[in-house]
């Protein structure tokens, strides 16, 4: 008998899970169309744009629910094995990957910034043909920024948001080993937990945004270090967002009754990139808030 | 073989009930990688002829000094939408197409390890390529801001640049989405003892080149995100008076503009690699160190883009590493371009459409990696920026490279594709229609490049008229050329003789030793056991 179960496990699965033609992903494509049009019309003053965004977020919602429907339909009724498990884990690991690169470049733009422009616009050859008197710091809204504006300061919030964010990743850890040992209480509780810091650091990231503005006078528009610290920042708190969107997904898909200990990839794949968003904090606490 | 009857018998299955779609809704809703394959090369070639329009356009000014037929704003728009989209929308989904319909035959899978999102990659396409037409339309026209849409020019121009850069954001989710299905196909389809080292080398180099985009992709929609809040949001990234700069647009641009040109080139590579000995009736020469050749322009390719700004006043610390990591490049090019020649050397050569097109690509591609290698050099380039040399250079690699390596992949697997062949004689006018007219069109541009003529501005100066008059009577011809192309894989599809099981005696990989011509709907059911 351990023979046979033996040779079971090294027979391969035979067949791959091909996907039935469906009408979603055309309808993916018209919502982002809709609102890339909507926008480029309020970006220049056109108000009549917001209808086309509307429509195309409607859309989109519609689209992601149907669609993720069916997957989570096939999923819990076992089409998917573990010749098709590899490939959700590859496929997940890449669009990680490529996040990665998207922050990196506006990581990059930060260090650009630092060590390079702000920097050169205070040489003798900028002082003299430019901006005289201008004199390197940072953080600094550049020379041609004339209000005045404090930086956001690393031991208020910010340092309560990573210790925020690192717990949750903690608790979702957590949360997995009781979904792999099969305790649903715990799993839901540890779960619960994660979305509720996640949830946390939003409200305090908006609370921050409105001190920034209110008290700070620190603004998108303040110069190189009001784009960085924003567009960081707000890219990051969008995916904390959604992360959080996510989470909450999956916890009612627990609540349902969903996954298998040995078997929970879109728990997985939310964990990773739940994880991801929290090294990507702790660049930005380090690189934009403390240093 | 039983693989194949197998997949046969699911084939008319298949065919009856498209899922349950049919007509138009079969091609929006399939799931099936031959019918995005085949999507995929008619929308390249559809927005090859638009760019190609755009480009007969250019050369219609360019004719004579003075000016003809457009004002100088238009005739930036033009050079600008017809480098974007022949960029975007003609070479990259080209490949994009070869490697649907060739990955998972090749590596013996049933099909994209994701095919709802391969269904979305391609649909994607279309309405991001709208967009960008569309901003032709808008008020203040298309953006004629260059194809590299460079900081401060793009802070001034119109509603177009907005739907340009959206158009840019979504055509950058179809080639993430499309890389990580391919990567994913790759790594985790192939049949039992496919090793990597034993796949085709088309696949190879379409699995680096879809890491490559995925790692650089992103990085363009963060410069165009930034130029977009530049543009509306008050955000100073690109403004010096708000401590940033400029040169930072062109910094992250071409930190996705040089990985973007390998992505381009490698899939040409690959397609070059398998047709080579093909015709040469002899294994190609070298398999692993064309593996790790590709693997090492990838690597190289993310160290190296700064050569495309040698004048924006860079240290000469920086100009000398970019100018010695660029030359570098050339080495495991070199390799690459010895291990074709030694493929063809004592082989059984014929010269059928798709070998004529290879050698082409061979000749012309290293022509154009010689023109790269004086640029590379900072004391020439600084001469030579923004000159016709550039532009000559450029399309040497983009039409001779990878345009020349996908006529070649087009009429190598036509047969596979469509079970029928094309018309032998017509192919080969129609590829020396195209060599001929090609060159006249840019090898001249070297001359007046060499001589001084800038690009991007529609009148010059009346020394340079000659050489302008013969380029664009080669621009004319070559798209009367692409003419000639369209009608050949029409009859071919239409009313071409029936392809033979092996048309090719020297083709080698899985789509030609273990499926029937025309490929079955599904390929490989079950996988098959390669040895």
């Amino acid at each position: 008998m351990a023979h046979v179960a033996s040779t079971q496990a090294q027979v391969r699965q035979q067949h791959y899970s091909v996907p039935q033609p469906m009408p979603w992903p055309i309808m993916g494509s018209t919502s982002l169309f809709l609102m890339a049009l909507g926008a480029a019309f309020v970006f220049n003053d056109m108000r009549a744009g917001w209808v086309s965004i509307a429509a195309g977020f409607v859309l989109l919602l519609y689209m992601m629910v149907r669609w993720f429907g069916e997957v989570i339909r096939e999923s819990e009724g076992g089409r998917y094995g573990r010749w098709e498990d590899v490939s959700f884990r590859w496929g997940m690991s890449f669009f990680i990957f490529s996040e990665v690169m998207f922050f990196g470049a506006f990581f990059g733009a930060l260090f650009w910034a630092r060590v390079y422009s702000v920097p050169d616009l205070a040489t003798l050859e900028s002082q003299a043909l430019l901006w005289s008197g201008f004199s390197a710091h940072w953080p600094s809204a550049g020379p041609g920024f004339a209000e005045q504006f404090s930086p956001m300061s690393a031991w208020g919030i910010p340092a309560l948001n990573t210790l925020l964010l690192l717990s949750s990743g903690v608790t979702v850890t957590f949360a997995h080993w009781n979904l792999i040992a099969n305790q649903r209480g715990k799993l839901l509780l540890w779960l619960a937990a994660t979305v509720a810091l996640g949830v946390t650091f939003i409200c305090f990231q908006a609370y921050e945004y409105i001190h920034a503005y209110h008290e700070l006078n620190l603004k998108l528009s303040t110069g190189v270090y009001g784009s960085t610290f924003f567009m960081l920042t707000g890219f990051h708190g969008f995916h904390v967002t959604l992360g959080a969107i996510m989470l909450t997904v999956i916890w009612f898909r627990c609540l349902k009754g969903h996954f298998k200990p040995d078997h929970h990839f879109a728990f997985e794949g939310v964990a990773w990139y739940w994880h991801f968003v929290d090294v990507v904090w702790l660049g930005l606490f380090i690189f934009v808030y403390w240093l | 073989m039983s693989a194949v009857a197998d997949t046969h018998g699911h084939a008319h299955d298949a065919h009856g009930h498209h899922g349950g779609y049919s007509g138009i809704m079969r091609w929006i809703t399939t799931t099936n990688h031959k019918d995005i394959g085949t999507m995929y090369l008619w929308f390249s070639f559809v927005m090859f002829s638009i760019g190609g329009l755009m480009a007969v356009m250019i050369r219609m000014e360019l004719f004579s000094p003075g000016l003809q037929f457009f004002n100088p704003e238009f005739f930036n728009q033009l050079t600008t939408m017809h480098g974007l989209i022949m960029v975007f929308g003609a070479i990259m989904p080209v490949f994009v197409g070869f490697a649907n319909w060739l990955i998972p035959m090749q590596i013996g899978a049933p099909d994209m390890a994701f095919a709802r999102l391969n269904n979305w990659s391609f649909w994607l396409l279309p309405f991001a390529a709208s967009l960008l037409v569309l901003s032709f339309f808008m008020p203040g026209g298309a953006p004629g801001v260059g194809w590299t849409m460079y900081a401060p020019l793009t802070a001034q121009m119109g509603m177009g640049m907005d739907f340009t850069i959206f158009a840019i954001h979504i055509l950058g989710m179809s080639s993430i989405l499309g890389s990580i299905n391919i990567i994913t196909t790759i790594l985790n389809m192939r049949a039992p003892g496919m090793t990597l080292m034993k796949m085709p080398l088309f696949c190879w180099t379409w699995l680096i080149t879809a890491y490559l985009l995925v790692a650089v992709m992103p990085v363009l929609a963060g410069a165009v995100t930034m130029t977009l809040t530049d543009r509306h949001f008050g955000t100073t990234f690109f403004n010096a008076a708000g401590g940033g700069d400029p040169v930072l647009y062109q910094h992250i641009f071409w930190f996705f503009g040089h990985p973007e040109v390998y992505i381009i080139a490698l899939p040409g590579f690959g397609v070059i690699s398998q047709v080579i000995p093909a015709f040469s009736r002899k294994p190609l020469f070298g398999y692993a160190s064309m593996v790790y050749a590709t693997s090492a322009i990838a690597i190289l390719s993310f160290i190296v883009w700064a050569h495309h700004m040698y004048t924006v006043g860079m240290p000469v610390t920086g100009q000398l590493f970019f100018m010695y990591a660029t030359t570098l490049i050339a080495v495991p090019t070199g390799v690459k371009v010895f291990n074709w020649v030694t493929t063809m050397w004592k082989g059984s050569l014929t010269f059928e459409t798709p070998m004529l097109f290879a050698c082409g690509f061979l000749f012309m591609f290293t022509l154009g990696g010689f023109t790269g290698l004086v640029l590379a050099l900072v004391p020439v380039d600084i001469q030579l920026q923004d000159t016709y040399y550039v532009v000559a250079h450029f399309h040497y690699v983009m039409v001779a490279g990878a345009l020349f390596a996908a006529f070649a992949g087009i009429y190598f697997w036509l047969p596979k594709w469509t079970g029928k062949m094309y018309n032998e004689t017509l192919g080969k006018i129609h590829f020396w229609l195209t060599m001929i007219f090609f060159n006249m069109i840019f090898f001249v541009q070297h001359f007046l490049g060499l001589a001084g003529m800038p690009r991007r501005i529609p009148d010059y100066n009346l020394m340079f008229e000659t050489w302008n008059k013969i380029s664009s009577l080669g621009a004319f011809g070559m798209g009367l050329a692409q003419l000639l192309f369209l009608y050949i894989v029409v009859s071919c599809i239409r009313n071409g003789k029936p392809a033979a099981q092996l048309p090719w005696e020297g083709a080698d990989s899985l789509e030609w030793t273990h499926l029937p011509t025309p490929a079955p709907y599904h390929s490989f059911e079950t996988p098959p056991v390669v040895k």
